[in-house]
């Protein structure tokens, strides 16, 4: 893991802050137009773990930013050197496969919390913000964003088009985030989808992100922990024999 | 490992479907050779440098590149390997500079610098150094590819048509720039449709035709094939019969083809007794594109070391 890592990393970081404009700033403003819309809907009649309902979607929103934004980093970048063809100088080089998934991981990580705390810092001027246990919200940051950004690399590896890739982030990424109680508490929910809340691995990720805030939440924040470092290990572990086998790559 | 042989590839084949794009490709390169990789489009030439490069899996056989196998020691080998693609592809993110330093960067190469400094002056791309790939015409584009091959110093360089689209200037620097690699001990393997270029420039051939090597052969034993030069007069009136003059389609020219120039003098001997006017005479050289022509059209296969 040396210089061809760093470069890697370097250069899709780089990436995406060249055009900061189109991938932190746009994401930035569409998380505050939710946080006004619902928040000026809904702030004076909802109190959410015993705290008013901006306030408690502000974690949600900025951990839905985490990771709509890794997920975008690794599979828009990875389709646009497909279709481009570019990816072939990374591919004509020696860089092995698991510099080549860490490098578009952690940068995808690293976007997502430059959104998270761009859309963190913008919401705490519409209301008051404690943090209980900063630890747990960085843990989970991190946890959420290597998820989504490993799943990007995979879904960018494995869309031959754009409209592939659209697909992909309206059938499975949207779903996925909404029905995960960014937007409300998962006991709130009819107990069918709240059976099912339970199945999706980034419920964990967003209560436990919220537990650190607020230090309350529907499950324990180790359970949330559990959950997602074993996720994590299940889709980078695909991730990297798919990456080894070269497929959609190396053909 | 023998250390004097550059690219061994050994019994490979890449099938796409039924299609055999490889078929049993046997060939060694030997170290500071100037190769040239010949062949009809489609006849596989990319696919097998592609092999080559790592970009594809053969369906059989083995490459090693400097003795180490592109499949088991694919680190190694890729960094023994400079390829310069066919396809005009660019990251639109990034100036020319940057693209050359993230390109070093991927080789694992520090300090760089002078180095590449020396590559954007011999490709004539200094005063674009600072401009963003994205800007720049296809030519330009062409030279920053080429470039990006360099950077890690390869001792095996790959150009795949490196002169398509590109201007009589750049193609003479680019050639004095590879010929100058060369002599300085890297391996050069080109493909090229100009063959004229690959003419004066390769010392060894290998003509592939769908999938199969069809000749292999030092530059010399190549031309040699084809022995004769070729006499064309353009005459007023018809030759008398009788001699070796062939016309052609094109109504008043004729050939003839010669080994020795004192055949010369005795044909316009007879020509002018025989009261024709020559208007113009033309003297062929055996060129590679008559054996290229000839091999690509009677498919018999003639390979030997
Ligand atoms: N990925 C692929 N899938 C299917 N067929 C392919 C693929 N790549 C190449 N081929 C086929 O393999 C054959 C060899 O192609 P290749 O690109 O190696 O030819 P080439 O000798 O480089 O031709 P050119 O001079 O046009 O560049 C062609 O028939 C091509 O259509
Ligand atoms: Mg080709």
């Amino acid at each position: 893991m040396g210089r061809e890592f760093s470069t890697l990393f370097y250069k899709e970081t780089l990436r995406f802050w060249k055009v900061a404009f189109q991938t932190v700033a746009a994401p930035v403003l569409t998380a505050v137009l939710y946080l006004l819309i619902f928040s000026h809907v809904l702030d004076n009649h909802v109190r959410i773990h015993d705290v008013p309902y901006a306030a408690f979607l502000i974690p949600g929103l900025v951990m839905m930013s985490v990771l709509q934004n890794a997920f975008a980093n690794s599979s828009s970048s990875l389709i646009q050197s497909k279709v481009t063809g570019n990816i072939v100088f990374v591919l004509l080089a020696p860089v092995s496969y698991q510099s080549f998934f860490l490098a578009y991981v952690l940068a995808a990580v690293l976007r997502g919390f430059v959104v998270g705390v761009c859309v963190l810092l913008v919401t705490l001027w519409f209301a008051p913000m404690q943090f209980v246990a900063p630890w747990w919200i960085f843990v989970f940051a991190v946890l959420g964003g290597a998820v989504m950004g490993s799943l990007g690399v995979v879904a960018g590896i494995w869309a031959d088009k754009f409209d592939q890739l659209a697909a992909f982030q309206n059938f499975l990424i949207m779903p996925l985030t909404f029905l995960s109680g960014v937007f409300y508490l998962i006991h709130s929910l009819p107990s069918f989808w709240q059976n099912l809340s339970h199945w999706n691995p980034i419920f964990y990720m967003i209560d436990g992100f919220r537990f650190g805030f607020f230090g309350v939440s529907d499950v324990s924040p180790w359970q949330s922990l559990a959950v997602g470092s074993f996720s994590l290990s299940v889709l980078s572990a695909f991730t990297l024999v798919i990456l080894r086998r070269g497929y959609k790559l190396r053909a | 490992m023998a250390a004097s042989v550059a690219i061994r590839v050994h019994g490979v084949s890449k099938h796409f479907g039924a299609l055999k794009a490889l078929d049993e490709i046997n060939l060694e390169i030997p170290q500071g050779e100037f190769f040239g990789l010949l062949g009809p489009n489609g006849a596989g030439k990319t696919t097998l440098i592609s092999t080559l490069a790592g970009l594809t899996r053969p369906t059989a056989g083995k490459i090693s590149v400097m003795g180490y196998d592109v499949q088991t020691d694919y680190r190694q080998a890729r960094r023994q390997l400079g390829v310069v693609p066919q396809e005009l592809v660019f990251d639109p993110f990034f100036t020319v500079r940057e693209t050359l330093k993230i390109q070093s960067g991927y080789f694992g190469v520090k300090h760089n610098d002078a180095w590449i400094e020396e590559i954007l002056e011999n490709l004539d791309l200094t005063s674009k150094a600072n401009a963003n790939t994205r800007t720049l015409s296809g030519g330009m584009k062409r030279r920053v590819l080429i470039a990006q091959a360099l950077v890690h110093r390869p001792p095996v360089i790959v150009l795949d048509e490196p002169t398509a689209g590109v201007d009589v200037e750049l193609r003479q620097t680019l050639w004095r720039f590879i010929r100058r690699l060369n002599s300085d001990g890297h391996t050069i393997v080109l493909t090229t449709h100009y063959l004229e270029e690959a003419e004066s420039l390769c010392t060894r051939v290998a003509m592939l035709k769908a999938g199969q090597i069809v000749l292999l052969d030092s530059m010399d034993n190549v031309l040699r094939q084809v022995s004769s030069h070729t006499l064309r007069v353009k005459l007023d009136g018809a030759p008398p019969a009788g001699l070796a003059l062939t016309g052609e389609s094109s109504g008043a020219w004729y050939a003839m083809p010669f080994r020795q120039f004192d055949e010369i003098e005795p044909l316009l001997a007879r020509l002018r007794e025989a009261g024709c006017v020559v208007r113009e005479v033309e003297i062929g050289k055996p060129a590679l594109e008559d054996v290229f022509i000839r091999v690509m059209q009677s498919g018999d296969v003639a390979v030997s070391a």
